[in-house]
Parts: structure tokens; C-alpha cells; sequence
């Protein structure tokens, strides 16, 4: 039996659009299921297939001391969606740095829901949009801390880049704390590219749409800078720089 | 070489340059001295096509080709370097990424061949280390985590490796020690003292002038150029004050 079909009512699909979603719902009603033993840890590079419509649904349980790091870039033409459940038991450490990239009428979300279940937790989520055309880009992050889940360490950093007026960025962390010794960061804006920086890349020769695209580039590719694999590194700092020329 | 007649050039419509002619010729450095407000650092970002600083009336030529009907990109091309006041961070783009990238850029539209990474990489080793800087400072993100110093030292590595033929310099000896004003000055000597290449140096101070010497020094007082005259018109503002010697 599949799950039913969300609604916007939910607040983790409020932004999303169902209407792509809808055909190729019954793959993805079920998410992934992921379990990182105590003191092991795992890391993976997302790097988008193509496709029009893109979903990722993970669900990743990390047991004591156990560490995880995903580098993604979501960048559908029509609809891409990270959606991550992720618990933390003692110690455990989880880290996202993400990327969304869209333009034309594309809409692309990262949703997060990060447990601190027990102690000293660290979880770090860094995420940057950049968003041109009519697209929308959107983070929903929700930290949620436990009785008893002390020392937690949780830190959101959200950055959106708006290329075009009629783009939109939605940026949300939430956080949910039933324990007193924690400490969670967050941090979002929204903004445009700096003039002084644009002036100051002209000033050394580039045009304006090299210097849009250096600017852009800098902006996201800071993300990916601890991937491991130099392979896989490459792999996603391509696939952003050619969505960043389509986008800038 | 470089050629300023009557210019004049408004901020958010406010009037700031009322009127500067002013001329370069080739081999020669001249130094524009004047007191804070005076339109300096205005003189030097309309030059360089900053956009904000609009030119209501006059004209400048450089090589005989009319600067202002280029845009800030052309200019480079052309051969003209704004050295910062306050060089700008760019966090996430390394300094060698960001020169190369602009260099091969004004090359291009020069029509000369690009250089590759190899090439770059031994030019821009030579000129950092000419300025006594280790070339790992400039895998670093552009100006980040840099102190004063380091972005002034580093605004001359960059006219070093992109070797222009006029070169704009604004308070480039701004917070620099005794050691690093040395390393500036001769930098400024060795990259741009030529016969075929100008200099304008936009400074408060003389201390700057004592190791680059200008063959004119002009004071700027409210958007005009109050007086003109040889090295000595420094010495002479360092012991009096704007106050005296522009009245």
C-alpha cells in the first residue's frame, strides 16, 4: 500500500509542486531507509540525474558516535526535492552542505527534519540558493532537540541569491527544544550580488556576465571544498558551474 | 597619454568633480594630493567607469580613444589599473582563479593568445614573489582573512601580473608599515616606471612620494585642481597644510 499523496496543508510540502510530483509519486512514497552503526560513518556526493523531476527521500538513523556528510546540488528543470530525516544518538554527527540552483519555472526544496536524540550531538547544515527567472528555491530545516539530549551543537546557515524579480526564496529554519544546555545556530538571508565586488571583477577585465558567473560560482562551489573524493568533487563543481551559466 | 579636459561629475546628483583638466603624457608619474572630500577617489572611479559616478560634462582620452564611452571591463582591456583603496573581498574565488580568469579575459579582447594554467602560474609566482609574498597567499580566496597590508601588497601583485599601461592608484600606501610602503614603492617603480606607460598617484601623504618620485604633483581642493607643480609642491603641502597651499 503507498502512502497517501501529501498536501500543501503539510507544512514540509507547502512550497513543493505536487502537480509534478503526482506521476511519479509511487516511487518515492517510501523513503530510503539508511542506518549508520555506532562509530561508523558514511558520505555521499548527490549530483542531479538530468531529469525533470528529481526527489530524493532519505531517512538516515546514525547510532552512537556515528558520523555522515552529504554534498548535494539540487538542480531540477521542473521540480527537485531533497527531503532528509535524519536522528542523531550520542555524539553522532551529521553535516549537509547543499546546493539549490534554479531557473525558468523550476521549483527546487531541501527539507530537513534533524533529531537530537542524544548527547552531544553536532549537526551543521549549510545551504545557498541561487535563483534566476521565475524559479523558487526553498530551505525547510527543522532542528528538533530532545529531553535529555544535552550539549547538542545544531547550526543552519542559509544563503539565497535572487538574479531576477520574479524569482523567490524561502527560507525556514525551525527549531525544537526540550533540553537546556544546547546550542543551535541559525542564520538566512536573501539578497542580490554585491556591486562593489561586480565593480571590482570589471575592474580587472571581466565582463559583466563572466564576472555574474565568477561571483555566483564563488558563492556556491565554497560548499564542496572538503568532498573526499576528487572525482566525485569534480563531478559536482561541474554540474553547478553549468547550471550557474544557465541561471547567471 | 592620458587626457582630462573639464571634467566634471556628479555622485547621487551631487556635484563633486567641477571642472579637472589634467595630462599625462607617456614616462610620466603624476601624484593628486588633497584633503579628504576633496574628489580624489571620485577622479578615480569615474576614470575607471564605476557605476554611480556620473559624468555631466567634459571629456577624457587615454592613447587617444574616448575612456568614457567604454565600459569598465574595455578600459582594463585597454591597459588602464585602478588600484583599491580598500581592495574588495571576493569569499570562494581564489586569487589565482580570479587574476587568470581576468587576465586571459583582457587578452582576448586584445587578441593576443590566452595562457594556460602553467604559464599563469609561473607569472603570477614571479610577481608575488617580487612584492615578497608566497604565492600560496593567492590560492586563498580573494582578499579574505587579508590584513590591511596584505590587500594593499596584493593589489600590486595583481598590477604586476596583469602589467597595464596606465595604472590609477588610490591611497595604495593607505595602512601600510614602513616595510611594505619600501615594497609598494618599488613595486610601483618596477612595473610602471617605462616610457611608454603613465602613473596617477592619489595619495595624502608625501611619505609615498619618497620612493616614488613624481615628475608633477597636483592638489585637489572641492573638485578642482587648486595648483600644479613639480616634487617640491609636496614637500612644501607636507609642511604647510592643504589649508596654506591651496590658498
Amino acid at each position: 500500500m503507498t502512502a497517501p499523496f501529501p498536501t500543501r496543508k503539510q507544512e514540509e510540502w507547502r512550497y513543493a509542486d505536487l502537480d509534478a510530483l503526482k506521476p511519479v509519486w509511487e516511487q518515492f512514497a517510501e523513503p530510503l531507509t539508511l542506518t549508520i552503526g555506532a562509530g561508523d560513518s558514511f558520505e555521499d556526493v548527490w549530483v542531479p540525474t538530468g531529469d525533470d523531476v528529481q526527489v530524493k527521500r532519505m531517512s538516515i538513523a546514525l547510532g552512537a558516535g556515528a558520523k555522515a556528510r552529504l554534498f548535494v546540488l539540487n538542480t531540477a528543470s521542473v521540480y527537485g526535492r531533497i527531503e532528509l530525516q535524519v536522528s542523531l544518538e550520542a555524539d553522532a554527527n551529521f553535516e549537509l552542505f547543499a546546493a539549490n540552483i534554479g531557473d525558468g519555472q523550476s521549483t527546487n526544496e531541501i527539507v530537513t527534519n534533524v533529531r537530537h536524540i542524544g548527547e552531544r550531538g553536532r549537526s551543521r547544515q549549510v545551504v545557498r540558493s541561487v535563483l534566476g527567472g521565475k524559479a523558487v528555491g526553498s530551505y525547510l530545516g527543522k532542528v528538533e532537540v530532545a529531553r535529555g539530549a544535552q550539549q547538542t551543537d545544531g547550526e543552519q546557515s542559509v544563503k539565497a541569491m535572487l538574479l531576477n524579480r520574479g524569482a523567490t526564496a524561502n527560507c525556514k529554519p525551525e527549531l525544537e527544544i526540550f533540553a537546556d544546555d544546547v546550542k543551535c545556530a541559525h542564520g538566512a538571508s536573501v539578497g542580490e550580488l554585491d556591486e562593489t565586488q561586480m565593480f571590482y571583477a570589471q575592474s580587472r577585465g571581466l565582463d559583466p556576465a563572466s564576472a555574474r558567473a565568477l561571483l555566483l560560482e564563488g558563492f556556491v562551489m565554497g560548499l564542496w571544498d572538503n568532498v573526499a573524493d576528487e572525482a566525485q568533487r569534480e563531478a559536482i563543481c561541474a554540474a553547478a558551474r553549468g547550471a550557474l551559466r544557465r541561471v547567471a | 597619454m592620458l587626457d582630462i579636459r573639464n571634467l566634471h561629475a556628479t555622485v547621487a546628483d551631487k556635484p563633486i568633480l567641477k571642472g579637472i583638466s589634467l595630462s599625462v603624457p607617456a614616462g610620466e608619474v603624476h601624484a593628486i594630493m588633497g584633503p579628504n572630500g576633496s574628489g580624489k577617489s571620485t577622479l578615480g572611479y569615474v576614470l575607471s567607469g564605476r557605476p554611480g559616478y556620473e559624468v555631466t560634462e567634459g571629456s577624457a582620452t587615454f592613447d587617444g580613444k574616448d575612456l568614457l564611452a567604454l565600459e569598465p571591463h574595455e578600459r582594463a582591456a585597454a591597459g588602464l589599473f585602478l588600484g583599491f583603496q580598500y581592495p574588495v573581498e571576493i569569499p570562494g574565488v581564489s586569487s589565482l582563479q580570479f587574476l587568470r580568469e581576468s587576465l586571459n579575459s583582457q587578452r582576448r579582447s586584445r587578441g593576443e593568445p590566452e595562457l594556460s594554467g602553467g604559464e599563469f602560474i609561473k607569472l603570477a609566482r614571479e610577481q608575488a614573489a617580487l612584492l615578497g609574498m608566497d604565492v600560496d597567499m593567492l590560492k586563498r580566496p580573494v582578499n579574505v582573512g587579508f590584513s590591511g597590508g596584505e590587500k594593499k601588497r596584493a593589489e600590486m601583485v595583481q598590477m604586476g601580473i596583469m602589467n597595464p599601461k596606465f595604472a590609477i592608484l588610490d591611497e595604495t600606501d593607505s595602512g601600510l608599515d614602513i616595510d611594505a610602503l619600501r615594497a609598494v614603492g618599488a613595486g610601483i617603480n618596477r612595473i610602471m616606471r617605462a616610457p611608454d606607460k603613465g602613473v596617477l598617484l592619489i595619495t595624502h601623504y608625501q611619505r609615498l612620494l619618497d620612493y616614488v618620485t613624481p615628475d608633477k604633483v597636483h592638489v585637489l581642493n572641492a573638485g578642482r585642481i587648486v595648483r600644479s607643480g613639480g616634487p617640491e609642491l609636496a614637500h612644501e603641502l607636507e609642511r604647510e597644510g592643504y589649508a596654506e597651499a591651496a590658498a
